[in-house]
């Protein structure tokens, strides 16, 4: 066993292609790190930090199509894309990574009407456990050849593999937006989310906000934003109307305490919200409530089961109740297939890494790409030796790649 | 043989001798799907009438290691459900029913069987629709689409059938039940997207026999336009202006002279006399941005060079425009004895290159291509045209080297008929050899015994046993695999 702990900076797929490779040579495990934002700590021997693959490669503004390093953030993508006045309408904050997004399967306000990554991603190239560069899918929209890899990387939170990089169907960035604002009592907030959610007037969001706010985005041009939020404003009782958005808004819940995605069908909105007050447990509550998705955060001492058991029972079987600061379990029986066909050994992602109690705790708490408010976190540089080259087949060239150490 | 015919009285005790086929002569119904160039004709058909049934089956072809075929409606166009000779065809046409419909929650739950038309129809009253829109949509069936990944015309803004299935019950090679995604259609926090990867795989990693599917609101308007030109590329030079201008239509269809006439022969559809090609437009959405964009479409179109511009925005009119379009493939039935319909992508950029390759394939071996596709999203469906056996070869090779020129300019051998038996031969000029391999761990993790619809997408099956990374050599081209 290789017990070196080493961050490791790849410059190109070729090259994370050779550390991936070199890794599973020296069995030692992998964790892919985006812009370390994660929910959850993950450790491994083996840091791939994504940093230096941080470009958009191609934007082809034409096909509305680009092609993006997995390093790279968000923000620095829609500065790119808006300067063709167009945007990759997955609005995760700015900091986020492409390929901690995709691994997350995070996804902002759009997601009402543009969905997940999975909706919008068209290619992808990932280097599996094993050091193999493989590619799906393409740079045009519209095709079905072949397995859609990237579905399944969306969400692997690293374990399948190191996304390095993908490529995005775009959209036309909108001419002119509002945000209407609506307070209502808990009693009818559920209401007023379905309404605004199921209207015609092709909503680009559906938001719930603190205290009881909901938030619709309109997107369109600028005569026709400017009737549908009359009409909107109409559905809503009264609304306040801004071109900007409220200082809340696609903010993702603080890690410092324990956060809980809940998935459910628009129809069981109130019983969800009623379940939630129901626990008893003091928290926030806001998220994407007209898609079905909203996040609980709870002080860091809280005991998070009640709630947990009484949103289950409200969603029932037609959603999913899943505490993010907890790691990822993948705990259906294909899923446990397709990651034991892409890594027998799970070496990667940093899940499953538990060789004893204590230590997985240790590490846990040890890791790199723990938030940073996590009062243990190490800093990405520290406790890193240098990777030798030592080992045969270790074949590219040491200076194109970076070791921190 | 014998195997499979030890089978007929277990599935006779599972789904009633009135549900097993046997009789040759019966069985030849099922012998193609819409690909008729390749015929096989299975030794049993059974049509199963739940999702229970459907797992027993499979559960007795796993045990007796027997290869088997999920077939729909049977109008694939890549013989994804060609069956298998030595196997078993699960017809799931008996499971049609629209199990739930939940307005509020913009879901429905249906059965595999169940025809893509019907269920934007039972929802209609609830101001709902099902999106994805193949031209077949009268009769294909949702299973079948789920298989497939099917499009449409209207897929350009609504998206496909995998933008349009939150959960999926599922019969796995083995024989179990399980559920892929809860319908919420949230990508799911605690593990891959299992229901995404299983739409499109044509098949190969289980039976669908439960899919939840998300309901869209219906527009409050549509209005659809039709803008005649000279040329294909005066046309191609309108679609990009109308991107360019940020306008997102549902729909951008294109079809050149050729299949105009055939159009015209066939349903007498009265598009501009002498148009070198036709545009169809159609924007949906609010009616307040609808009439914004319609004025900005027309100008754009007007500006590129349109002879002659037609818009509707009652039913039977937008009718009146379509039926060329979604007549065409039926059409050159009229002007040619023979066809092959193919499927290919470009960039939209690469359009007009694309077409003059093909304009230049045609001149060079005498074969006429007729052109209907999908501009919007670069979907190209050349139909390529012969009369005589004798032409076959030669047809052939275009329809090849169409797809080649595709591939040139960065495209896909199949924008949304599928791999199938038809294409898994151009599946190594796409895709490299590690790219099929990784492809075929989620192959092997669905299907290790390799039974669920063989010798379908890949072009060499892969020994799930295998350490990864070794590989069979590949399988010469031009023999197929059956």
């Amino acid at each position: 066993m290789y017990n070196e702990r080493s961050v490791v900076l790849p410059a190109s797929t070729e090259e994370a292609s050779a550390v991936l490779g070199e890794a599973a040579g020296r069995g030692v495990t992998v964790v892919p790190r985006g812009a370390g934002l994660g929910w959850h700590p993950l450790d491994g021997d083996v840091i791939v930090d994504m940093g230096r693959m941080d470009q958009v490669t191609e934007h082809a503004a034409g096909d509305l199509v680009a092609r993006i390093q997995a390093g790279a953030t968000m923000g620095h993508v829609a500065r790119v894309l808006a300067e063709a006045g167009q945007r990759l309408a997955l609005d995760v904050p700015g900091g986020v990574t492409v390929g901690g997004m995709i691994a997350t399967g995070l996804a902002g306000p759009l997601r009402f009407r543009y969905g997940s990554p999975r909706d919008l991603l068209i290619g992808i190239t990932v280097v599996r456990p094993d050091g193999v560069v493989a590619h799906s899918g393409g740079k045009v929209v519209k095709n079905v050849a072949g397995y859609d890899l990237g579905k399944l990387f969306a969400g692997s939170h690293g374990t399948l593999g190191l996304i390095t990089e993908a490529t995005f169907r775009l959209h036309p960035l909108p001419q002119a937006v509002a945000y209407l604002t609506a307070r209502a009592a808990r009693d009818d907030l559920a209401a007023a989310v379905i309404a605004a959610a199921n209207s015609p007037l092709q909503p680009s969001a559906v938001e719930l906000g603190p205290d009881g706010i909901v938030c619709v985005l309109l997107e369109g041009t600028a005569s026709g934003v400017e009737e549908r939020v009359k009409r909107m404003a109409e559905l809503l009782g009264s609304a306040e109307v801004s071109p900007v958005p409220p200082s809340w808004w696609g903010k993702l819940p603080d890690p410092v305490g324990t956060v809980v995605r809940v998935t459910f069908w628009l129809a069981r909105l109130g019983d969800v919200l009623g379940a939630i007050a129901s626990a008893g447990v003091p928290c926030e509550v806001g998220g994407s409530a007209g898609a079905g998705v909203l996040y609980v955060c709870l002080d860091s001492g809280a005991d998070v089961s009640p709630l947990v058991s009484a949103v289950r029972a409200a969603v029932g079987d037609r959603g999913s109740v899943v505490v993010l600061t907890e790691p990822p379990r993948f705990d259906h029986p294909l899923m446990r297939a397709v990651r034991d066909q892409f890594d027998p050994g799970h070496r990667m992602g940093g899940t499953g890494l538990c060789r004893s109690r204590t230590r997985c705790e240790r590490w846990r708490t040890t890791a790199c790409t723990a938030a940073s408010a996590c009062p243990h976190a190490r800093p990405t540089s520290c406790g890193v030796r240098r990777w030798t080259r030592r080992a045969a087949g270790f074949t590219w060239s040491a200076s194109s790649w970076t070791v921190r150490s | 043989m014998s195997g499979v015919g030890n089978l007929v009285p277990r599935l006779i005790e599972i789904c009633g001798a009135g549900n097993v086929i046997t009789d040759p002569l019966e069985l030849r119904t099922y012998e193609c799907d819409g690909l008729t160039s390749h015929r096989a004709t299975p030794a049993i058909a059974v049509l199963p009438g739940t999702a229970e049934e459907t797992a027993q089956i499979v559960k007795a072809c796993a045990a007796a290691n027997v290869p088997f075929v999920a077939r729909g409606s049977g109008t694939g166009l890549s013989g994804g459900a060609l069956p298998r000779e030595d196997g078993v065809l699960i017809v799931m046409s008996r499971m049609r029913r629209i199990l739930e419909v939940d307005p509020v929650s913009r879901r429905a739950i249906v059965e595999p069987g169940v025809t893509n038309l019907s269920v934007s129809q039972a929802v209609q009253r609830y101001g709902l629709f099902y999106a994805p829109d193949p031209s077949s949509q009268v009769v294909c069936s949702v299973g079948g689409n789920v298989a497939e990944n099917s499009g449409g015309a209207h897929c350009l803004k609504h998206g496909f059938t995998v933008h349009h299935v939150t959960g999926l019950e599922i019969v796995t090679p083995q024989g179990e039940l399980t559920w892929l995604g809860d319908g919420t259609g949230a990508s799911p926090a605690d593990g891959y997207d299992l229901a995404g990867a299983f739409v499109g795989s044509e098949g190969t990693l289980g039976i669908a026999t439960k899919i939840m599917v998300k309901l869209t609101v219906s527009p409050q308007q549509v209005h659809t336009l039709l803008a005649a030109y000279a040329t294909t590329a005066d046309g191609g030079r309108a679609v990009s202006d109308i991107i360019a201008a940020g306008i997102l239509p549902a729909a951008i269809e294109m079809m050149d002279a050729l299949s105009i006439e055939a159009a015209e022969a066939a349903v007498q559809c009265g598009y501009p006399e002498g148009a070198g090609a036709v545009l169809i437009v159609e924007l949906d959405g609010p009616a307040a941005e609808v009439e914004t964009e319609l004025a900005a479409v027309r100008d754009i179109c007007s500006a590129a060079g349109a002879t002659e511009i037609r818009a509707a925005d009652d039913p039977v009119q937008r009718a009146k425009i379509w039926a060329g379009r979604k007549s065409a493939f039926a059409a050159v039935g009229r002007i040619s004895h023979e066809y092959i319909v193919q499927d290919g992508v470009v960039p939209r950029t690469s359009l007009s290159a694309v077409l003059a390759r093909i304009a230049e394939l045609s001149a060079a071996t005498g074969i006429r291509v007729a052109n209907v596709f999908h501009a919007g999203d670069g979907n190209l469906h050349p139909l390529v045209l012969y009369d005589s056996a004798a032409q076959e070869a030669a047809a052939e090779e275009v329809s090849g080297a169409i797809l080649d020129a595709c591939l040139e300019h960065g495209g896909s051998i199949t924008g949304e008929h599928g791999v199938g038996v038809d294409k898994s031969r151009y599946m190594p000029k796409m895709f490299g050899d590690q790219d099929l391999d990784t492809m075929q761990l989620v192959r092997c993790a669905f299907d290790p015994a390799s039974l669920c619809n063989p010798g379908k997408v890949f072009p060499t099956p892969r020994l799930c046993g295998e350490v990864p990374g070794k590989r069979r050599a590949p399988h010469p081209t031009g023999i197929e695999i059956f």
